[in-house]
């Protein structure tokens, strides 16, 4: 069995999990903690991922980021290679795919530590960027930690953004989710078993060590 | 000093009625109270102060320092207040030591001298050996003095507490009183406490400001509030002051007398400047200033007699309930000896009768 299309789904979707929690850290801080114009329509600009269907998503990412577009152009005279159909186009696709959600259970998370310690550190002087990363990040890091835990199976499982961008090439942009719609499709029965049993299981773990991450009540106070 | 004059509204919305508040007060030196019931504004003012909410009117300024002003639009964010902030539930940060606590606060300072002062601070409120440990594996006790060191490692300007002793027994509350005198002796930090508790209003304020449905109602020292309450309202929060409807009756100034009727009951008070014949005013008097005796033999001119309707015993006196409302405060030991008596007499000494 050919195991390419695992190694790269887990190197894609560790990629992806680091870049997203960047991401969904920057995004949950803005929406929880800063005041400014058109905040309510960045939250949507995030919510949006979720509720378009992936094709959708996979044709917008090609717009900006093929070959023709202006980003693709820079990205491609600055490494030398383009950015669609390789295997950074699936982390995109992966990113597109779990920072959403990521941002939202991380909002969760910051918002329900209490309140009355970013008033104490506020009123000691404190910066509102050394707060954020000194006392809200570390009073919620297990329900970060579980959050990443969750995103990281959620960019494991993307196949519409992944399937548009990063295309179907085997041995090089094939991902698990992938390569099991192409066994199906070319009535490879066995293949498609044993790649779906491969993903229900890293599901099933992740869940599980994702809820054994539960922040303790304890830091609420 | 520490001046401030705000106006925050809150419109009526579903089950909860509107509020206004519009204070206007002063903090100096030593240890001032802002007293009042709960809902009356005081932990909303001390927020607007500590800049965790936005007034909608007023400003404030601390040494000269203009905090907030609505009409220029100045509004400093906590952070450039100078205000120390000290929580009923310490709010010390769960995830760090108490010597990182401090020392976390200290990281606003300039480097130099950071270290030896959070190891002063930790000398002086002697938590040096438990330095090492987290909020949650020391004592209460502890836990509160950390974070009063903590409030004082940025030296601020003003101290701010909510409500700091609910909760507390007593051992811990009177620890906590003495840490305070030392705030004020040795600190020399100007203190704003928020309390409903009168006694604690009493030990702790050189000055006091009684707030009442988002008002002051009377400012000064508790002495001069206890002596003579400015309003009906104040009066009644107080809780030691009978409140009776009376109607002055005779005004003689020569003499320096008044003669006032309440429920058909003559009384004699001093004269009242600035009142007519015929007024109805509220009379005031303290539970503990009417002198009351059992009733033995023929009333006496000029005292009153009346029924006993229920006693009720607090730890040091017993509260007497006569017809009309009327309360009376007796020393337990007195009460317990007469306990069995149903008349009693009444005397209401000249003096004692103000009049709101």
């Amino acid at each position: 069995m050919d195991y390419f299309p695992l190694v790269l789904s887990l190197e894609v979707a560790i990629a992806a999990t680091a870049i997203s929690l960047v991401i969904a850290l920057l995004a949950a801080w803005a929406l929880s903690f800063l005041e400014f114009r058109g905040k309510d329509l960045l939250d949507a600009a995030i919510t949006l991922p979720l509720v378009l269907p992936p094709t959708v998503l996979g044709y917008y990412l090609l717009i900006v980021l093929g070959r023709e577009s202006w980003l693709g152009q820079a990205w491609e005279s600055l490494t030398g290679s383009p950015l669609v159909f390789t295997p950074k186009a699936a982390v995109i696709a992966a990113i597109v795919h779990s920072a959403p959600l990521l941002t939202k259970y991380l909002r969760a998370a910051i918002e329900s530590v209490d309140p009355i310690y970013i008033k104490a550190a506020r009123s000691l002087g404190l910066p509102e960027w050394m707060i954020y990363l000194r006392v809200v990040l570390p009073l919620c890091q297990r329900a970060i930690a579980a959050s990443a835990v969750l995103a990281f199976a959620r960019s494991l499982g993307d196949f519409g953004v992944t399937i548009m961008i990063a295309g179907n090439i085997p041995g090089k942009t094939q991902t698990l989710s992938v390569a099991i719609y192409d066994a199906v499709e070319s009535g490879n029965a066995s293949l498609a078993r044993t790649l779906v049993l491969i993903v229900s299981a890293i599901g099933l773990l992740v869940v599980w060590v994702a809820n054994r991450m539960n922040p303790p009540q304890a830091l609420r106070s | 000093m520490l001046e401030v004059r705000l106006q925050k509204r809150f419109s009526p919305s579903g089950d909860s009625a509107g509020f206004e508040l519009s204070a206007q007060f002063q903090v100096g030196a030593g240890t001032t109270v802002l007293f009042g019931p709960s809902g009356s504004g005081k932990s909303l003012t001390l927020d607007l102060i500590a800049g965790f909410s936005k007034p909608d009117g007023g400003r404030i300024l601390l040494n000269d320092r203009l905090l907030v002003d609505v009409g220029t639009g100045v509004f400093l964010p906590p952070q450039q207040r100078d205000c120390g902030y000290l929580f009923q539930r310490h709010a010390l940060f769960p995830h760090m030591s108490l010597r990182e606590n401090l020392a976390f606060a200290a990281t606003s300072l300039p480097k130099l001298g950071r270290h030896r002062k959070v190891n002063q601070l930790l000398e002086s409120f002697r938590l040096t050996e438990i330095a090492g440990r987290k909020p949650n594996e020391v004592s209460g006790g502890q836990r509160q003095r950390c974070s009063i060191a903590r409030a004082l490692v940025v030296e601020p300007a003003v101290l701010l507490l909510d409500e700091p002793s609910t909760g507390l027994d007593t051992t811990l509350r009177h620890e906590f009183y003495e840490i305070l005198a030392r705030i004020r002796d040795e600190f020399a930090v100007p203190v704003l406490l928020v309390t409903h508790d009168l006694e604690e209003a009493f030990i702790l304020a050189d000055q006091m400001h009684v707030l009442i449905d988002g008002r002051i109602a009377q400012s000064g020292s508790p002495r001069e509030i206890l002596n003579q309450p400015a309003s009906a309202g104040v009066a009644d929060l107080l809780g030691l002051f009978n409140l009776l409807p009376a109607e002055i009756k005779q005004l003689d100034p020569g003499a320096n007398r008044s003669k006032l009727r309440w429920n058909d009951v003559e009384l004699e008070g001093p004269y009242y400047p600035a009142r007519l014949l015929g007024d109805r005013v509220t009379v005031c008097v303290r539970r503990d200033e009417i002198s009351v005796t059992p009733k033995m033999g023929k009333a006496e001119k000029g005292s009153l007699v009346l029924t006993l309707e229920a006693a009720s015993e607090t730890a040091r006196t017993a509260l007497l309930h006569f017809a009309g409302g009327l309360i009376v405060e007796l020393p337990l030991e007195e009460f317990a000896e007469n306990r069995h008596h149903s008349e009693w007499t009444l005397r209401f000494p000249t003096s004692t009768l103000r009049i709101l």
